[in-house]
């Protein structure tokens, strides 16, 4: 529909450069006589480039870019799920770290209350030996003061008794000494 | 030394086809070149794309590209009705594309910068838009002339100027792209000219002062290098813009 145009407007240009021909003379693209000879090849070239593009190099063109639209389509697909694949594992690994995590801590904590109290309850025993210790070394020295204290009376009597007869020359009856030895004890 | 600008936009018959009517149809170096921009165009969009690798090597690279390039363009100018016209709008660019960059190769031919050529695939766009629009839209499409929202005072003015603007477009179409083709060859070759030129007229001075204008010449081919796939681009657009015009008639 469009080839057949040519004709129509050629005869228009050419009545029109033919009356410029006319005293221009030598210049080529005005020159009249060649008109027909550039619209015939221009008509056969253009008729078979058009041919030649629609139906052979655009639809190859296209089907080549297409093929690789769909390539890449696919590859970024593959990607995507690959790395929606590839989030998950991550995912559960981050929660089974994080479980494996507070199970550590709860082991922990338990051991060491376990040990805390175990520490405690050792301390205790020995703090209850100490104190058991602590009473009966105190009974005993309580008791060896006593001994030491009763030692100290007789030998106080019989002290007493050797001044008296050293000063008197009598030696004083012993009930009446160890009462007097009593009395300055006490007093 | 002469230097002659106008010489490579010389038509030369090669050898005769045929006639019809009156006119002589030969086989020229135009034909040549527009066959060899097909065969490059066909090479590279088909054996560019022959390992239907996954990850593309540097043809494939570039062909790929290509079609990424002009599909986004339609895409963001005409929506996604136009993709519609993408096997036209491709053909139309990498056919201006291709054989402006062959153009530039020095002893070549460039298609584009005979005014025929660019009117004729203007034209193409042209009744195209003026056609598919009406089979579309019916009357609807006349609805471009008219833009919602203009005062009912100022109306036939702006469609005067709507209507108009319509039909010259295949004409800022054409002229654009030959004029820049044809002009920033011809300053091409002038600039190139100079060297030589100097070169005769001055001795071993003239040589010496040549590396100014060859040092111009290499900047203007680069220069070339963008305008002729930036003219590609544009045309391109271009078509876009007025296909989007038949698409959605009403601004």
């Amino acid at each position: 529909m469009a080839e057949k145009s040519h004709g129509t407007p050629a005869k228009g240009t050419g009545a029109h450069t033919e009356a410029d021909g006319g005293h221009g003379g030598g210049f080529p693209p005005f020159e009249s006589n060649t008109f027909a000879s550039q619209l015939v090849s221009l008509f056969i070239a253009f008729v078979a480039l058009y041919v030649i593009v629609s139906r052979f190099a655009l639809p190859r063109v296209e089907s080549v870019i297409d093929a690789r639209q769909n390539a890449i389509e696919s590859d970024l697909a593959a990607a995507q799920k690959l790395k929606d694949e590839s989030d998950a594992a991550l995912k559960a690994y981050e929660t089974e770290l994080a479980s494996a995590r507070a199970r550590a801590q709860a082991i922990g904590n338990e051991t060491r209350e376990k040990l805390n109290a175990a520490a405690e309850a050792e301390r205790k025993a020995l703090e209850d030996q100490l104190a058991a210790k602590l009473t009966a070394a105190e009974k005993q020295i309580a008791a060896t003061r006593e001994t030491a204290m009763s030692n100290v009376r007789g030998i106080a009597a019989d002290a007493a008794g050797a001044i008296v007869q050293r000063l008197t020359g009598v030696l004083p009856d012993g009930k009446t000494v160890s009462k007097a030895v009593d009395a300055s004890l006490k007093g | 030394m002469k230097i002659d600008p106008i010489h490579q936009f010389n038509i030369e018959p090669l050898f005769t086809i045929g006639h019809i009517g009156n006119h002589t149809i030969a086989f020229t170096n135009s034909t040549l070149y527009m066959f060899l921009s097909v065969a490059v165009i066909s090479l590279l969009m088909i054996g560019g794309m022959a390992g239907r690798q996954l990850v593309p090597g540097r043809l494939q690279s570039i062909a790929e590209i290509s079609y990424e390039f002009v599909a986004s363009t339609i895409r963001s100018t005409a929506g996604a009705e136009g993709m519609k016209f993408f096997p036209l709008i491709f053909s139309l660019f990498m056919f201006i594309c291709i054989s402006n960059l062959i153009g530039i190769i020095p002893y070549t031919f460039t298609v584009s910068s005979h005014i025929i050529v660019t009117a004729a695939l203007a034209f193409l766009v042209f009744f195209t838009v003026l056609i598919y629009g009406l089979y579309k839209n019916g009357f609807k499409f006349f609805k471009i002339f008219v833009p919602s929202g203009v005062p009912i005072y100022i109306l036939p003015l702006v469609m005067f100027i709507e209507i108009l603007s319509f039909f010259l477009r295949p004409v800022s179409h054409s002229v654009r792209l030959f004029a820049n083709m044809l002009a920033g060859h011809i300053a091409l070759k002038v600039f190139a000219g100079f060297i030589a030129m100097l070169g005769v007229s001055l001795g071993a001075i003239g040589w010496v002062g040549g590396v100014l204008p060859l040092a111009l010449t290499v900047a203007l081919t680069a220069l070339e290098l963008l305008v002729a796939f930036l003219q590609a681009y544009v045309f391109a657009i271009l078509t876009c813009i007025y296909l989007n015009d038949a698409i959605h008639p009403g601004h």
